[in-house]
């Protein structure tokens, strides 16, 4: 069945099928969120070996799916893979930096003789958590506000801002998008230490992290609306099928998302998850609100993916040369690399399936303070 | 004939050396570390020994402070591609992308869910899963050896794929042919090998630190029994698999075989150095003698290169100049082909963008006849097709020399601790104290071998590292080349600290 499906489906099937795995990292980010709480809501040492030692379980899962992300853009959509990281060169070695240093943190973070001491390690958390996801939200924000490129006939790229990417988060929409995410994050993060830890006789701590949720989510909401409501006003671009020419369009992101109603019911359904989430957990003491927030950020992910890639759009537009822009069409594999990739595909409900059950054999007992104390805890 | 910065192309690829470098200190060892941990997890589900879990939880916490290293290192080099080496990216990414992309999802993924268990679930699951999860952290460290391995190789050898005029780069045709590409298969062989030897000399140097303090000595005495067992399999393997690799590389990348081992005139019967001092002063096409000194073993070479003693291998010479008596290609009448294939690239695009189809398809049937040779219109002189002689040389006869060691070192651990002598054996001690550092030498200047080899190319034969940057002012380059040292370097020294801290403080209760 998949030798048959033609170019132009396999190339909407990756789009997709990156979508989710960008969506699914969104989601995942409650480790970087969580990461900057950790001064704000543990106040002794048992708390801040309780928030790094649940986190410090998942990192991985977080990390991996970044590079999954860039592996899969890789593999469907080079050219963009060629275009944006080579161009935007600064702000994709910065998000990097901050990844790196984020990896050896919570292994070495407590052991003895680590060179630089604890509070250096949680720094380098805390630059991971509010820097790394702040550039993030800043590059995924160029897929609508574009970025300053221009392509030869090679299709190699010149980048025509000195800043080499970073200007990007200099634009207010895509800042908003990144402090958006930046705490996003950090309600996500407190949701999932929530659900992970067990609070018995720590009221406080448990109360400091439901109060961290509202105010992170309070914090968010003004960057929302800004973004959403900017997406929904601002001019676009848009590639004319029959030409392939690519010209601004007004109220263009407007326009896809009334085209693509399943897209908007996406992007509602989860804003009012992640809204219920907030709510069941500050007012109602859940500790489940992570699977809904966590699922309603996935949602609104793949709304913003879905609406930045379809419907004649280019995601990677460029101000510099607009018909320089990238089009999940122009900027794809062959169709037998993306046939062949389709088969690999296949096993990606194999990989979920163990790690949900590893995850749920690994959390069916919350994380108790006597489990972080001894020495082979983080 | 490009006109490129050249010190652009070269802080690329010293950033690109540097990070890759940086990283194979840790990998290797994560690949056998991961397996012995298995092992001597496996004999502690077995046995119900709680000396062999205390064992066990000791290598794997030494395991772990190398295993985020590993990690941290490791994220750099896939977006390396993307952001140094952009051109390359483009026209190889249909091919290149998909590996790594499959590395993602089948084998980063095994890694990170059951390093969590392997290190945080010995109360949470039950015996048998952890002792699974074990497994299945050695299993995806090497699953992910493997699809690198495989992008690798293609770079070494370019198969299952045709260059397409239209988007101007190479699309694979035979996913196949990448995966099991002989060289492909060689060379994660090879590579995952030198990793079971390597966290094996790991082993038996801290075991063996342990004995000549008088420290640890049961448990030092048990490791070392597995760890040489485990090793001497996998020198074997090793000198096997690399016996393999030359071969291949004598077929598919002849200069690379010709420049390590510094044969300037191919002959037939060719003898392989055992030792020698490189004459520095010697150019391609001159009458100097390319060593000031050499140990020559008659007939190896060609027996090596082509399973046959008396058999052609081509010198530097010949690649360069050509050979028509052996009927070898020289790079100057390639260069001469790949010239008129780049030109006729450019007159294909030129008619295309003014809709000529007539021109257009003229052209492409003359880039057609000599697309082949592309790669070789992007040279400027043949010369520039060889590598460097000696760093290649030296390369590979230290990696060989110490690959020869190995086994014999790990029999004499074992020998010994059979015996129940071995922390006796004061003369065997410091040498395998020595030989985890020995191992790292040999892994480094083994992919200074495969890597420098290759060098001028990006792809062999194809694209020349100099057309597959991406276009940057040096001077960012610049900068990231030493924001990684300094962060990487900095890295180092705390792992370092926290390791022999680690092995200072020793296992629990053994």
């Amino acid at each position: 069945m998949i030798a048959n499906l033609d170019y132009g489906t396999l190339q909407q099937l990756w789009w997709i099928l990156c979508s989710v795995v960008g969506s699914l990292f969104l989601f995942l980010t409650f480790v970087q969120g969580g990461n900057t709480l950790l001064w704000q809501v543990a106040k002794n040492d048992v708390e801040s070996a309780l928030v790094m030692n649940s986190l410090g379980r998942k990192w991985e899962l977080t990390f991996t799916t970044l590079v999954l992300f860039g592996g899969a853009l890789f593999a469907a959509f080079p050219k963009f893979y060629a275009t944006s990281f080579g161009g935007a060169y600064w702000v994709w070695m910065l998000i990097l930096f901050t990844f790196i240093v984020q990896a050896v943190s919570f292994e070495y973070r407590k052991k003895p003789n680590n060179l630089l001491g604890a509070k250096v390690y949680e720094l380098f958390l805390l630059i991971n958590g509010i820097v790394g996801v702040l550039l993030i939200g800043a590059a995924v924000g160029t897929f609508f506000t574009g970025s300053n490129f221009t392509l030869n006939v090679y299709n190699q790229v010149t980048w025509t801002h000195p800043l080499r990417g970073v200007e990007a988060a200099f634009s207010l929409f895509n800042l908003s998008l990144g402090l958006f995410l930046v705490f996003n994050a950090r309600v996500l993060g407190g949701m999932y230490l929530l659900n992970n830890i067990n609070f018995s006789s720590m009221d406080a701590f448990e109360a400091r992290l439901r109060k961290s949720v509202w105010i992170n989510f309070l914090c968010a909401l003004p960057f929302l609306l800004y973004v959403v409501v900017s997406l929904l006003l601002m001019q676009g671009f848009d590639v004319n099928t029959a030409t392939g020419v690519v010209s601004m369009v007004a109220n263009k992101y407007l326009f896809n998302l009334l085209a693509m109603p399943l897209v908007l019911g996406l992007l509602l359904v989860g804003l009012v998850l992640v809204i219920l989430a907030v709510l069941t957990t500050v007012f109602k003491g859940s500790s489940k609100g992570i699977w809904l927030a966590g699922l309603g950020t996935v949602l609104v992910g793949l709304a913003v993916f879905f609406t930045a890639g379809f419907h004649n759009t280019p995601f990677y537009p460029s101000k510099a040369d607009l018909q320089s822009s990238l089009t999940i069409y122009n900027a794809s594999s062959s169709l037998y690399t993306l046939t062949a990739m389709t088969y690999v595909a296949l096993g990606i409900p194999f990989v979920l399936a163990y790690v949900a059950y590893v995850w749920r054999q690994m959390d069916s007992q919350k994380l108790a303070a006597h489990e972080v104390v001894d020495h082979e805890a983080y | 004939m490009v006109d490129v910065d050249l010190s652009l192309v070269n802080w690329s690829r010293a950033q690109f050396a540097l990070t890759a470098m940086y990283h194979w200190i840790f990998v290797p060892l994560t690949l056998g570390l991961s397996f012995l941990c298995a092992m001597f997890e496996s004999i502690y589900v077995r046995t119900g020994d709680e000396k062999w879990k205390a064992l066990t939880k000791f290598w794997m916490t030494l395991f772990g402070i190398n295993f985020a290293i590993g990690i941290a290192t490791g994220i750099i080099l896939e977006f390396e591609f993307g952001t140094n080496w952009s051109n390359y990216s483009w026209m190889v990414g249909d091919i290149f992308g998909a590996p790594l992309a499959i590395e993602g999802i089948f084998a980063f993924f095994i890694e990170a869910t059951f390093f969590a268990v392997m290190f945080f679930g010995w109360n949470r699951v039950s015996k048998g899963f952890h002792l699974f999860s074990t497994w299945m952290v050695a299993v995806g460290s090497n699953l992910s050896a493997l699809w690198i391995l495989v992008a690798n190789a293609w770079m070494q050898n370019p198969v299952g794929m045709a260059f397409n005029p239209e988007t101007a780069r190479f699309e694979m045709e035979n996913f196949w042919a990448v995966l099991f590409s002989p060289v492909a298969m060689s060379k994660f062989t090879h590579a995952t090998s030198s990793g079971f030897l390597l966290g094996s000399l790991f082993v038996v140097t801290i075991s063996s630190w342990y004995l000549m303090k008088g420290r640890h000595v049961e448990m030092a005495k048990k490791s070392i029994i597995v760890a040489s067992v485990f090793g001497l399999l996998a020198s074997a393997y090793v000198g096997f698999t690399g016996d393999e690799a030359a071969f291949e590389d004598a077929q598919k990348q002849p200069m690379k075989l010709a420049a390590f081992e510094g044969l300037y005139k191919g002959e037939e019967g060719a003898g392989l150095v055992a030792a020698g001092i490189i004459n520095g002063a010697k150019k391609p096409g001159d009458s100097q003698n390319p060593f000031l000194f050499e140990v020559k073993v008659p007939g190896l070479l060609s027996l090596l290169a082509n399973r046959a003693s008396g058999s052609f291998v081509p010198g530097i010479d010949d690649l360069v100049y050509g050979n028509s008596d052996q009927k070898v290609m020289g790079v100057a009448e390639k260069m001469k082909l790949g010239q008129l294939a780049v030109a006729d690239l450019a007159a294909f695009k030129q008619a295309r963008q003014e809709k000529n189809e007539g021109a257009a398809n003229e052209a492409l049937t003359r880039f057609t006849a000599n697309k082949e040779f592309l790669g070789y219109g992007y040279l400027n002189t043949p010369e520039e097709a060889v590598p460097p002689v000696s760093t290649l040389f030296y390369s590979f006869h230290i990696m060989v020399i110490l690959g020869s060691l190995f086994p014999v070192i790990f029999l004499a651990f074992l020998f010994y601790t059979v015996k129940g002598k071995i922390a006796e054996t004061r003369w065997l001690l410091p040498l395998g104290l020595l030989s985890y550092f020995l191992g790292l030498v040999a892994q480094q200047t083994g992919w200074v071998v495969a890597e420098v080899g290759r060098q001028p190319w990006a792809i062999q034969g194809l694209l020349p590292v100099k057309v597959a940057t991406t276009n940057l002012a040096v001077g960012h380059v610049q900068a990231t080349f030493f924001m990684f040292l300094g962060l990487f370097t900095l890295l180092l020294i705390a792992e370092i600290k926290i390791m022999l801290k680690q092995i200072s403080i020793g296992p629990e209760g053994l």
